[in-house]
């Protein structure tokens, strides 16, 4: 009964808004199931207001289920439920794929070089060649260079205050491969879940915050 | 050739002895800011004035009141928002509703339409090329568009929210600026959702508030990065490729509603267009 109304209230919601008589109340600005994208207007944008580029095609706009869930309460300006974050960092924790060989730690030059490298998945990019990690852009992780972002945690001195036992380099990995493992609307880019970084990759830049040779921990 | 001389007079005779300022004082100015809107050169281009972008205002003036197009007339009878020909404060109520389009529009949407229906331009000949390359010589539509903007300098940002239509603009706005996709799972709020944050020594002002002031009312500026004159219907297409997404379309509801969103959060501020960036 419930379920019924709130249908046929969202029905003329949406009846609302296709007439073009939107009034900016909460329920206009909602499609179907309080999907606040769901709406004919903003559909419309996502259709036909962008056009593939490049590498970057408009198949990217197709919201995974963590990044639907993200940007909706973040439009709403609402704290993610529980347990809807509880899923999302269940799922990426289950899909975490680890070294095939056992071996985390590549060669923390190549792993600098990625960290300083902010190329990758633009349309400006040429596709084929490698992306980079671009981690100083958020991070701070090496002394005396002022052009390190904040935007993420600082990783000066990672594995000087953490070491490196078993689970730390697991945790590390599973961080970078994806963050959302353990904040389910964390902002770092999934390297590993959407291939922006290879495996030999991710244990360049494992290398780079784990090395004790590595600027990171000098 | 005079343009050319004075161009060339003023670069020289501004941005020489500031970067040998920053030379000299590089870690005083370090010391004041870590970012590179808060440098000391930046500053005192912004505050010596002559920005390279005088030279686009100036043509595009001349453009304004010039015969142009299949009808061979000239956009003086533009209506702007404020009626037939009033250029004053327009760009400071940019975007808004207009009854003859149907459609919220933007600076550069609505001198399409003028090019069109004043002009007899068809839609493909108005925003040929809009954005010039990096160094390149900006096209009459953007230097159109700078001089427009420029005579709402000092003028405070008035973006009007009366029509449903506006509202719904600043609404979708909204939502594309909170909408996660791509393979780098970023929005506009990943990095312009929070105050005091930076990318490398970029400052990453929080766009969700009033200081969205801080970048919205900036703009349209001379880059110095890009080398030509820029409008925020470049900045818009410049942050998408950073985020990974496909390209929106020029004078799209994409483009113009994240505007209205950034622009209706502006509001009350003072416009200094076009300043000198990064």
């Amino acid at each position: 009964m419930k379920k019924s109304v709130l249908l046929a209230l969202t029905a003329v919601a949406g009846a609302v808004v296709l007439s073009g008589c939107a009034g900016m109340d909460k329920s206009a600005s909602e499609g179907a199931n309080g999907d606040p994208f769901a709406t004919a207007s903003f559909q419309k944008i996502l259709k036909n207001d962008f056009v593939s580029k490049g590498q970057a095609s408009v198949d990217r706009l197709k919201q995974t289920k963590a990044q639907y869930e993200c940007s909706k309460y973040d439009y709403l300006g609402q704290p993610l439920p529980a347990a809807v974050g509880k899923e999302i960092e269940a799922t990426a924790q289950s899909k975490i794929v680890y070294p095939k060989d056992g071996q985390y730690l590549g060669d923390w030059k190549a792993g600098l070089k990625i960290a300083e490298d902010g190329k990758g998945l633009q349309w400006s990019d040429k596709p084929g060649t490698p992306n980079g990690g671009n981690c100083l852009a958020c991070h701070k992780m090496i002394a005396n260079d002022p052009s390190q972002g904040n935007i993420g945690p600082e990783l000066y001195h990672y594995a000087k205050l953490r070491g490196n036992s078993e689970a730390i380099l697991k945790y590390t990995w599973a961080r970078i491969y994806n963050s959302e493992a353990f904040n389910a609307c964390s902002y770092m880019p999934p390297f590993g879940e959407h291939k922006i970084l290879t495996e030999q990759q991710m244990k360049d830049v494992m290398a780079l915050l784990m090395d004790p040779n590595s600027p990171v921990n000098q | 050739m005079r343009l050319r001389l004075k161009r060339i007079a003023a670069l020289a005779g501004l941005s020489l002895p500031a970067m040998m300022l920053i030379g000299a004082c590089a870690t005083t100015a370090q010391a004041e800011s870590v970012t590179q809107e808060g440098n000391a050169y930046l500053k005192l281009m912004n505050e010596m004035g002559g920005n390279p972008a005088d030279f686009n205002i100036d043509d595009g003036k001349k453009l304004w009141s010039e015969k142009r197009g299949p009808k061979n007339a000239s956009l003086e009878q533009c209506n702007l928002g404020l009626g037939p020909g009033v250029v004053k404060g327009a760009y400071a109520q940019l975007p808004r509703y207009f009854p003859d389009t149907g459609k919220v529009q933007d600076l550069e949407s609505r001198l399409v339409t003028c090019m069109e229906t004043l002009q007899g331009f068809s839609a493909k000949e108005a925003d040929k090329d809009p954005f010039a390359k990096e160094g390149g010589n900006a096209s009459p539509l953007e230097n159109i568009a700078m001089y427009v903007a420029h005579e709402s300098d000092g003028m405070k940002i008035a973006i009007p929210q009366h029509d449903a239509l506006e509202k719904l603009s600043y609404d979708n706005g909204k939502k594309l600026f909170f909408y996660r996709a791509g393979p780098f799972s970023f929005s506009c709020a990943a990095c312009h959702a929070e105050s005091g944050k930076r990318i490398k020594i970029s400052a990453l002002p929080n766009l969700t508030n009033k200081e969205a002031a801080v970048s919205y009312a900036t703009w349209p500026a001379y880059p110095n990065s890009q080398g030509v004159a820029r409008t925020l219907e470049w900045r818009m297409l410049a942050c998408e490729r950073q985020q990974r997404w496909p390209a929106p379309k020029f004078t799209s509801s994409a483009v113009i509603d994240l505007i209205t969103y950034m622009g209706v959060n502006s509001n009350g501020a003072t416009l200094h267009t076009p300043s000198f960036k990064r």
